[in-house]
């Protein structure tokens, strides 16, 4: 067995693979770049080496560099992880040209995937069924027009390099495929440096099913059941689970053996994940393969029981499989649920931020947390937006559905937008827990997803004003005499009360609250409303009573921002203070960036007329492109940035001015 | 240290005629506070406030820390002693805490007669202005008054402690470095223009504020010169031209933030010259003091009651506790500061004196602060009272009481009569703080007393001129005696002229002593040097 090696990766992949290796008694050199000098994945590793700035093209993308790496520390194997270099054909083959195990496949099995439209070829003539589309060469726009017009709409524009959702495009008509094709050509060139596109049929009612394939070095090839990812958003996984729910012995079986077909086809050697779409009738059709481990890999864990990367290892080293294919077995259900900061309510829009609180639910034998991030690490706009896998396990899926629920309770996070909520509604909505999975599963069942407040605005004002009042309480006393009844913070008056008061603010709308304290309780006024209130704040657990009503919340209180978590939900509410600061807030017209991230286009220039919807700049930020619109008819008066320039978010990218329209 | 077992029946008859009467004595307090609270009146106040200006309670409201206790001052001053009502003698004080230190607030209220100084607001200001110097504690004026109030002048100009005084009394705090800071809301005419201008540091709002020594009715008589008064002292003429004001405020909350980091940039530090510990509540229910002590002055109870219901723990450890029996005294805490208590519980005898001069001694020289429970009808007379020296003894007491440099807090809890006032330390005798409870009373003897005496006096006059006075004659002659003093001695009247600092709810004494004590404790210990002893 190596006795070490070297992770070409950062985030929870490169602490999931750290912590397999370490139970196998193997040494870990992990690489960093400026971002991540002090990341979890860089503690955890028996040594790392810085390799670049904060911009992945500069560090985790620099194959030369982690070579060198490998050389200077002498660790025998490189293992990829997933993206970055992991299904990068060079890189592979300069690993095994500079005697570096590559803990993958051979680079030729990475460039036969790699190009989505080869792959296809060689699957149809393994035998492997494939969706209506094109996959050829020829890019010529007119040519690609009249094959869409042959596989039919809706279909699927996809980056022949691509994956992880950039570079596609589903194009519902005809009309719509010029605009379409350009975008994604532009997205695919900007991610992949290649703008080939494939077209596919789109299925309305398809479902992910994906086979866990494993195959070493001596010809041996099995499947490890399979995975459904169906729920998806942004055509991004956000929650899987294994086995895929009402599959049918014969056709998993079949999945299962077309998969390792595929492998053998081009000779697969490692983990690697064979994606089909899955349709009610049993049909399956081939998508792609993944020559990796996928980030969903910890629910075929759960459910075999076996390790992965143990596997992985074992195979990179030259040994033969750990089981036979009769020797697989399942048991139970697991499901995952992908963390990430971003902002559903905003079409998943990618969110950055500190993690300034952070607790997660505590690990057993049915629930597993892979991340590679701690409390007050950022997710900054270079990397993945993903915070952390969140795996549970149960007997039933049921059961395991019930776990999730609970975990994501236990889940909670402040100081960024995330996903929590969404997913615990999603998990938590009667078509998941039927399993009615479909890869329109988010789009078709919004209504439930994006459920109301599980609090009442009132009672959690309630709970948010006895948090504030609590923790002021519990605050270090601040002057040389500790105990002084002048830093009780009761608001007490000789002969009479005071109820202080306590502006909430959620949203855009301040709540004006009074607290009346006596005897350590409170009475709190909320418009005509009055809460009797009992509350007791340890660290960040309140335990209430309101008006009888007994309940407890966890919640972070940091700069006056209060989060609240109540079964899944959170409650965001700001200390509403008044500031003295006059200076004129930005005129009406102009445009703000969104988020962080860098100017990609300019369409338009000083003096120009635009009209309301007309896309004016085009920005990308965590390797998605947005466009920035006209909010109406103008005139742009001033443009501020250039093409290339990074901006922050909220910064003012265009002026317009509208009174110039007529 | 040792708990106090209070031992009462509270479902006995008489705790709860006693409850019912000292509840009854709370409310009527609390409703005569809630009239003051008002200032001027709801027109006056709305007037106030369509200005955009904040009354005075919530600009001191917004100028504490988040939920800061406030320990108001001289709630009644001025309570029925003019033709016209003044709540509250038409200035806010107390203290409280702003930005982590401990400061003496002092705002005027406009909507009480344009904020004018009558004889007791100027006495109130002075008291105020007496706590801070002698506490070391910053003073903060919320300034927005037409100066003094002009039929009143003769009481309140010329004399010592009139309103110079204020003035002069600013200079000599800043030159001992307790910080005074100005906040100028409204009107700052003539004298009062001295505040801001005697002030460390001065902060005016725009619109609101203005300082001159003549405003423009009095510039127009003298000069001619036509000017306004934003021309003339306000916020722009002062903060950018003149200098007289240091900072520019847009509005009320906006200077009372700027007076919140003024106060975080003074550097100060509490002194705390003694060793607290964690707070513990009192063991029994601090309202059971209405049941315990009730208004009837003529009934006993154990005043070791009413110390367990203010006490740390109910924690008291007696000192001398067999000897001068009708004094208590004894070391406790309260919320975690130290105290010496000396407390009535009957008369004072030769014993009882000598005990409480020693005991103040003790105290002195640990510098433990002192808290007084005052409930006396005097010391014994008699013959043989007299022979044994009780007035020596007395004196003793009274010379400890005096030259004691610690803290000294005094509560009236009953009667507060003749040489047992002085004993136990009366207003006279400087205590930092001096507390009422609403059943207290305080002359010079019991009103029967002085009626019997001033009857004696005159029944020995008639009968030497030979005639004759019957029951009736005399019950007649010494009805209005003991009116006039019952009137007099009453807390309100005694609270209306500031003999004390404030009539209080019993039930909040412990938290009175505390706050009280607390503020005491931002300055230094100074060592006490008594003078000589009758031996």
């Amino acid at each position: 067995m190596f006795s070490k090696i070297l992770i070409a990766n950062r985030g929870e992949i490169a602490c999931r693979v750290i912590q397999t290796a370490h139970r196998m008694g193997i040494r870990c050199v992990a690489v960093y770049s400026d971002a991540d000098a002090s990341a979890r994945h860089v503690a955890m590793a028996d040594e790392a080496f810085h390799i670049g700035p904060a911009a992945s093209a500069d560090s985790y993308l620099r194959g030369d560099k982690i070579i060198e790496v490998a050389r200077q520390s002498g660790a025998q194997a490189v293992h990829p992880g997933y993206g970055f270099l992991s299904e990068n054909t060079d890189f592979a083959e300069a690993c095994e040209a500079n005697g570096i195990a590559f803990i993958g496949p051979p680079s030729s099995a990475i460039a036969a995937m790699g190009s989505k439209s080869a792959a296809k070829a060689i699957m149809e003539k393994a035998g492997v069924p494939l969706v209506p589309g094109y996959h050829g060469d020829d890019q010529s726009p007119d040519l690609l027009r009249a094959e869409a017009e042959k596989c039919g709409f809706p279909l699927l524009l996809k980056a022949v390099a691509g994956g992880g959702g950039k570079g596609m495009r589903v194009v519902e008509r005809m009309s719509e495929f010029d605009d379409a094709l350009a975008a994604a050509q532009r997205e695919a060139k900007n991610a992949f440096g290649n703008p080939d596109m494939l077209i596919e049929r789109y299925l309305t009612q398809p479902r992910h099913v994906e086979i866990q394939v494993f195959c070493d070095q001596h010809g041996n090839g099995i499947y490890l059941a399979e995975r459904d990812c169906s729920v998806q958003r942004r055509h991004q996984k956000v929650l899987e689970e294994a086995p895929a729910p009402g599959l049918s012995e014969d056709t998993r079986k079949a999945m299962g053996e077309a998969a390792v077909r595929a492998a053998k086809a081009i000779n697969y050697v490692g983990a690697g994940t064979v994606e089909f779409l899955y349709d009610v009738d049993g049909s399956f059709f081939f998508m792609e393969m993944n020559t990796r481990l996928q980030v969903e890999h910890p629910v075929t864990e759960m459910v075999t029981g076996q390790d992965l990367v143990e596997w992985q290892l074992k195979v990179a080293w030259g040994e033969t499989l750990p089981l036979a294919q009769e020797q697989v077995k399942t048991r139970g259900h697991a499901v995952e649920a992908r963390i990430y900061a971003e902002d559903p309510d905003q079409d998943f829009l990618p969110a950055t931020g500190t993690l300034r609180y952070l607790s997660t639910p505590d690990e057993s034998a049915h629930v597993r947390v892979d991340t590679g991030v701690t409390e007050g690490d950022e997710i900054s706009i270079h990397y993945d937006p993903m915070i952390a896998k969140l795996i549970v396990w149960d007997e039933s899926r049921d059961q395991a559905v019930n776990r999730m629920v609970q975990a994501l309770e236990q889940y909670r996070i402040a100081g960024l937008k995330t996903n929590i909520r969404f997913l615990h509604a999603a998990v938590d909505s009667q078509p998941f827990r039927a399993a009615e999975l479909t890869t329109n599963f988010i789009a078709s069942h919004g209504d439930l997803l994006f459920p109301k407040s599980r609090l009442d605005t009132d009672k959690a004002l309630v709970l948010a004003a006895g948090f504030v009042l609590e923790q002021r309480k519990s605050a270090e006393p601040v002057t040389a005499d500790p105990w002084s009844p002048f830093g009780r913070k009761n608001s007490w008056r000789l002969n009479s009360e005071y109820a202080q008061p306590l502006k909430l603010q959620v949203g855009d709308e301040v709540h004006e609250l009074k607290l009346l304290e006596r005897d350590d309780r409170y009475q709190v006024f909320v418009g005509d409303s009055v809460y009797h209130l009992n509350a007791r704040l340890d660290d960040d657990y309140l335990q209430a009573v309101i008006n009888g009503h007994r309940l407890s919340v966890h919640g972070n209180l940091h700069n006056d921002e209060l989060v609240l978590f109540y079964e899944g939900d959170t409650f965001k509410c700001t200390v509403y203070r008044e500031t003295y600061d006059f200076e004129e807030l930005a005129g009406e017209g102009s445009l703000a960036a969104p988020m962080n991230g860098a100017v990609v286009a300019i369409q338009a220039k000083a003096g120009d007329r635009v009209k309301a919807g007309d896309t004016l700049v085009i920005m990308e930020a965590m390797k998605m492109e947005h466009a920035i619109k006209a909010p109406a008819d103008g005139v742009v008066s001033e443009i501020f940035y250039g093409e290339g320039d990074q901006v922050a978010e909220g910064a003012e990218l265009i002026a317009i001015d509208t009174e110039e329209a007529d | 240290m040792t708990i106090l077992q209070s031992k009462i029946n509270p479902r006995s008859d008489e705790f709860q005629v006693n409850h019912q009467a000292m509840a009854d004595a709370v409310k009527d307090l609390r409703e005569k506070v809630d009239k003051i609270h008002q200032g001027g009146g709801p027109s006056y106040q709305k007037r106030h406030t369509d200005r955009g200006k904040l009354l005075p309670r919530e600009r001191i409201n917004r100028l504490l820390d988040e939920g800061s206790p406030f320990l108001e001052i001289g709630q009644f001053a001025a309570y029925n002693v003019y033709d016209e009502e003044v709540p509250a003698a038409g200035v806010v004080a107390g203290i409280g805490r702003v930005s982590g230190t401990e400061c003496m607030i002092i705002a005027n209220d406009a909507t009480v007669k344009g904020g004018t100084y009558y004889p007791l607001t100027v006495k109130k200001h002075l008291r105020a202005q007496e706590i801070a110097m002698a506490n070391r504690l910053p003073c903060i004026y919320l300034v927005d008054s037409g100066g003094a109030n002009l039929p009143q002048q003769d009481e309140v100009f010329p004399d010592r402690d009139h309103f110079g005084r204020i003035f002069y009394n600013q200079a000599r705090m800043s030159a001992d470095d307790i910080p005074q800071i100005a906040v100028v809301m409204g009107l700052c005419t003539a004298g009062g223009a001295y505040v801001p201008a005697m002030a460390d540091e001065s902060i005016i709002v725009r619109n609101q504020g203005t300082i001159f020594l003549a405003g423009p009715p009095l510039v127009k008589a003298a000069t001619g010169e036509v000017v306004s008064a934003e021309d003339l002292g306000g916020a722009d003429v002062h903060c950018k031209v003149s200098g007289v004001a240091d900072h520019y405020a847009e509005n009320d909350a906006h200077a009372l933030e700027i007076a919140r980091r003024s106060v975080a940039n003074l550097n100060r530090r509490k002194p705390v010259p003694v060793e607290v510990q964690k707070p513990k509540a009192p063991l029994y229910d601090s309202e059971e003091i209405y049941g315990i002590v009730g208004t009837d002055l003529r009934k006993q109870f154990d005043v070791r009651d009413v110390i367990a219901r203010i006490v740390d723990g109910s924690e008291f450890d007696e000192f001398k506790r067999y000897y001068g029996q009708t004094l208590v005294t004894g070391f406790a805490h309260i919320h975690g500061y130290p105290v010496g208590i000396i407390a009535n519980n009957g008369i004072l005898f030769s014993e009882s004196a000598q005990k409480g001069a020693h005991f103040i001694e003790l105290c002195c020289q640990r510098n433990i602060p002192l808290l007084f429970l005052q409930n006396i009808t005097g010391f014994m007379v008699g013959q043989k009272h007299e022979a044994e020296g009780i007035a020596k003894h007395g004196a003793k007491m009274v010379m400890a009481v005096a030259c004691a440099e610690v803290p000294k807090i005094t509560v009236l809890i009953g009667g507060s009569y003749g040489a047992g006032n002085y004993g136990m330390c009366g207003r006279a005798y400087s205590p930092d703080f001096l507390w009422m409870w609403p059943n207290a009373r305080i002359s010079v003897m019991g009103g029967e007393q002085a009626a019997g005496v001033l009857a004696q006096v005159r029944r020995e006059g008639m009968e030497r001129k030979g005639q004759t006075w019957s029951e009736e004659e005399e019950a007649e002659f010494k009805k209005p005696i003991t009116e006039k003093y019952e009137h007099q001695g009453h807390p309100y009247y005694a609270s209306g002229r500031l003999w004390d600092d404030g009539v209080i709810d019993p039930a909040q004494t412990r938290e009175v002593v505390a706050l009280s004590l607390s503020a005491t404790l931002n300055r230094p210990a100074k060592p006490t040097r008594f003078g000589v002893f009758r031996m």
